[in-house]
């Protein structure tokens, strides 16, 4: 009797196990490497789930997973617990990512920023940033008093570079005395490192301040300051109204919500994906009226171009610091070269940090 | 107006036994606590604790991966109870982790495409020396300069991440690697063995065993290990009856940090496989937690390595299945702590209540 009642019991529960698996519910999952209210990459990462969420798919989301031993964890539960779309948020989980996508080939995982796709159940996905960095370029070219702009660097990878080199290029388009001073903070977020940096540059004569970091500290010691700043990652303009001249969304929204239907519908395949102001993965804030209507107007026609293809950001003659030509005249670069980037061109001030 | 006199008196006689219950019943006051915390925030407190204490043990790969988080806290905090019976403060283990494993990723990086058995214990031991060292210098400061071990093992935890940062970003990044912060994969040769297929446990479990019984065997069987528990109890009977404490502390420290720089070692060849920023969750401070969840005993420790281990996972599975917000394993640490060091207020000293009186004031 004893014996028949442990059995029972064992076989309802091993059924109960066989129901939870068979359960068919397609759902999607996200890893944040930061807080969902960090209002920078994270917060943009987290709206772009609201909007998968919305069309009525079930998501869940595991938020300040460090990039360390925790990652791979993290991705494996969240493919063990029946989610059929994994989107890991950060460059740091790119080989925890690859290594779960191989023991679960069912799966299909989306890796943000990285290069790797060992298995064709892994894509990749990144979003040109620079193309809004030339627009902030043009911007800062013409608002600057002291022609000297200020940035606020990260890491020395190619996706920072770009950024300060398409800046650059656009500004000095506009206004060739112009000079970019950079200050590398080594880190994606950190309030305090970031407002330092804002304020050595400010004393450098800066009078326009941008960043290639996630926290709002940069435009508000600007705002203080009185000097022109611009927002990264969200639209940051309520954190300094007067300085903020506009901020680069980055809206993942679309690609999200498109990646989930096709996984849903079986007609997911691998792809690398690097998207622009053209499919709207890069966006634009309002610009500030300060700038006066006539450089908004030529703002919005840039932005028209870039995302049009009538203007590329890497046109050119581009030349190096040592002025060897990178780019030919009237050559655009391609995005090999703009993936590998690791030159300053000329007008940049300081060496790359080796 | 009358005031309620209250005097606080020591207690003489502290039963053994409740002095090791008394961390048991800080896990249920904190499982209860935890309960409300869930009710507040709108969670079934039942569901909520079965996904956060349940769930992510309930197979054999959580099983696994309870004991890879635990192996880190379980070494280091066995190396802190050295310190720490000793009446000294290192609070640096975190630093120490790093900078074992900066040296050890140093040596596996020198081996890239090298074979032999001899290369990962090579990388080993040099992670638990470059911890060694590097806990000496809070020593060395504090026996020769009276300088205070607190500050100067914290702030070489700044030092450490800073020298980390500044390797893997510089000299030691990956060449292929587009410039990211971070160095090659290791060869298979420096990585820990894998103990079964399909799971991450590694034979680190082994190097902290093995630490576990000869830190017991110290504690508990050798002369040092005496002179370690007198002087914890009062140093002036230790200098009394000769101890030469200098000697003693320089010791201390470098077994702590020894454990310290194995755990790097041991976070760099196993699980994560390459130097990068973030190479430890902060192992260094929750391990002092766990230093006195257990008593400063190491079985004790072990069993409190595997609670506060549990609270990480826990923390990812609620966060999962339920969405509740994943600080709460750090709510949960911060309880088990409170609720100790409570119980052990309330348990070494009594309060007696002397009544009311008339406030003179």
């Amino acid at each position: 009797m004893y014996k028949l009642f442990l059995k029972s019991l064992i076989s309802v529960l091993f059924l109960l196990g066989l129901s939870i698996n068979a359960n068919a519910e397609f759902k999607v999952g996200f890893v944040y490497v930061g807080p969902t209210g960090d209002h920078g990459w994270t917060y943009q990462h987290h709206e772009g789930r609201n909007a998968v969420e919305a069309l009525g798919i079930k998501t869940t989301y595991v938020e300040s997973v460090p990039e360390g031993a925790d990652a791979e964890r993290v991705i494996r539960q969240l493919a063990q617990s029946g989610h059929d779309l994994i989107f890991t948020t950060s460059f740091g989980y790119m080989d925890p990512t690859n290594k779960v996508a191989k023991d679960f080939p069912n799966v299909k995982f989306e890796h943000a920023t990285g290069y790797k796709r060992e298995h064709s159940n892994v894509s990749t996905y990144s979003a040109r940033f620079y193309e809004g960095r030339t627009l902030l370029g043009h911007m800062a070219g013409k608002m600057t008093k002291t022609n000297t702009i200020g940035y606020i660097a990260s890491f020395p990878i190619p996706e920072v570079i770009r950024g300060i080199n398409a800046m650059t290029l656009a500004a000095q388009k506009v206004n060739p005395d112009i000079k970019t001073k950079i200050v590398w903070v080594f880190t994606w977020y950190d309030p305090g490192k970031e407002s330092e940096a804002a304020q050595a540059l400010i004393d450098q004569g800066a009078d326009i301040i941008m960043q290639h970091t996630d926290s709002t500290a940069p435009v508000q010691v600007a705002e203080k300051a009185g000097v022109w700043s611009f927002g990264q990652a969200s639209d940051m303009q309520r954190f300094a109204p007067k300085s903020i001249l506009t901020s680069i969304i980055d809206d993942w929204a679309p690609y999200y919500v498109e990646r989930s239907i096709a996984a849903r519908d079986g007609t997911w395949k691998q792809q690398d994906t690097w998207h622009g102001l053209k499919e709207g993965m890069v966006a634009m804030a309002p610009y500030n009226s300060a700038m006066g209507s006539d450089l908004i107007k030529e703002v919005e026609q840039l932005q028209k171009d870039l995302a049009s293809g009538k203007v590329h950001s890497f046109t050119g003659p581009i030349y190096d610091q040592k002025g060897n030509i990178l780019v030919a005249e009237g050559a655009v670069a391609d995005d090999g070269m703009l993936a590998g980037m690791n030159v300053y061109v000329k007008g940049v001030e300081g060496d790359i940090p080796q | 107006m009358e005031v309620q006199l209250i005097k606080i008196e020591k207690r003489n006689d502290v039963s053994r036994s409740i002095y090791f219950l008394t961390p048991v019943l800080a896990i249920f006051l904190t499982l209860f606590g935890g309960g409300i915390i869930f009710y507040i925030l709108g969670f079934n407190p039942i569901e909520a604790l079965k996904f956060f204490f349940i769930t992510p043990i309930s197979d054999l790969y959580g099983l696994s991966e309870l004991l890879v988080k635990a192996t880190p806290l379980c070494l280091i905090a066995i190396g802190l109870s050295f310190c720490f019976k000793s009446n000294n403060w290192n609070i640096g283990a975190e630093g120490q982790l790093i900078f074992g494993g900066i040296v050890g990723g140093g040596v596996a990086l020198l081996f890239y495409n090298h074979d032999g058995f001899y290369v990962l214990p090579v990388i080993i031991l040099s992670g638990a020396i470059g911890g060694m060292l590097f806990a000496m210098i809070p020593a060395i400061l504090k026996t020769y300069f009276n300088t205070n071990e607190i500050l100067v093992s914290l702030m070489l935890v700044y030092v450490a991440k800073l020298l980390l940062d500044y390797l893997v970003v510089g000299p030691w990044s990956n060449p292929e690697g587009f410039n990211f912060p971070e160095t090659r994969q290791f060869s298979e040769s420096a990585r820990m063995p894998i103990l079964f297929e399909g799971l991450r446990i590694h034979a680190g479990i082994f190097i902290t065993l093995i630490t576990v019984f000869l830190s017991w065997l110290i504690l508990y069987k050798t002369y040092l290990g005496f002179q370690i528990k007198v002087s914890g109890l009062s140093l002036k009977t230790a200098k009394y009856a000769g101890y030469k404490g200098k000697t003693m502390i320089i010791i201390v420290f470098m077994i702590s940090g020894a454990c310290a720089g194995l755990a790097g070692v041991g976070e760099i060849t196993g699980p994560i496989g390459q130097l990068h920023r973030n190479i430890s969750p902060d192992y260094g401070f929750t391990a002092i937690i766990v230093a006195f969840l257990g008593r400063l005993n190491p079985v004790g420790i072990i069993f409190a390595s595997l609670i506060v281990a549990l609270t990480y996972l826990g923390a990812e599975t609620a966060q999962i299945f339920l969405q509740v917000p994943k600080y709460t394993g750090q709510v949960f640490q911060g309880m088990i702590l409170f609720f100790l060091l409570g119980s052990d207020y309330l348990l070494f000293f009594k309060i007696k209540f002397l009544g009311l009186k008339k406030n003179e004031l």
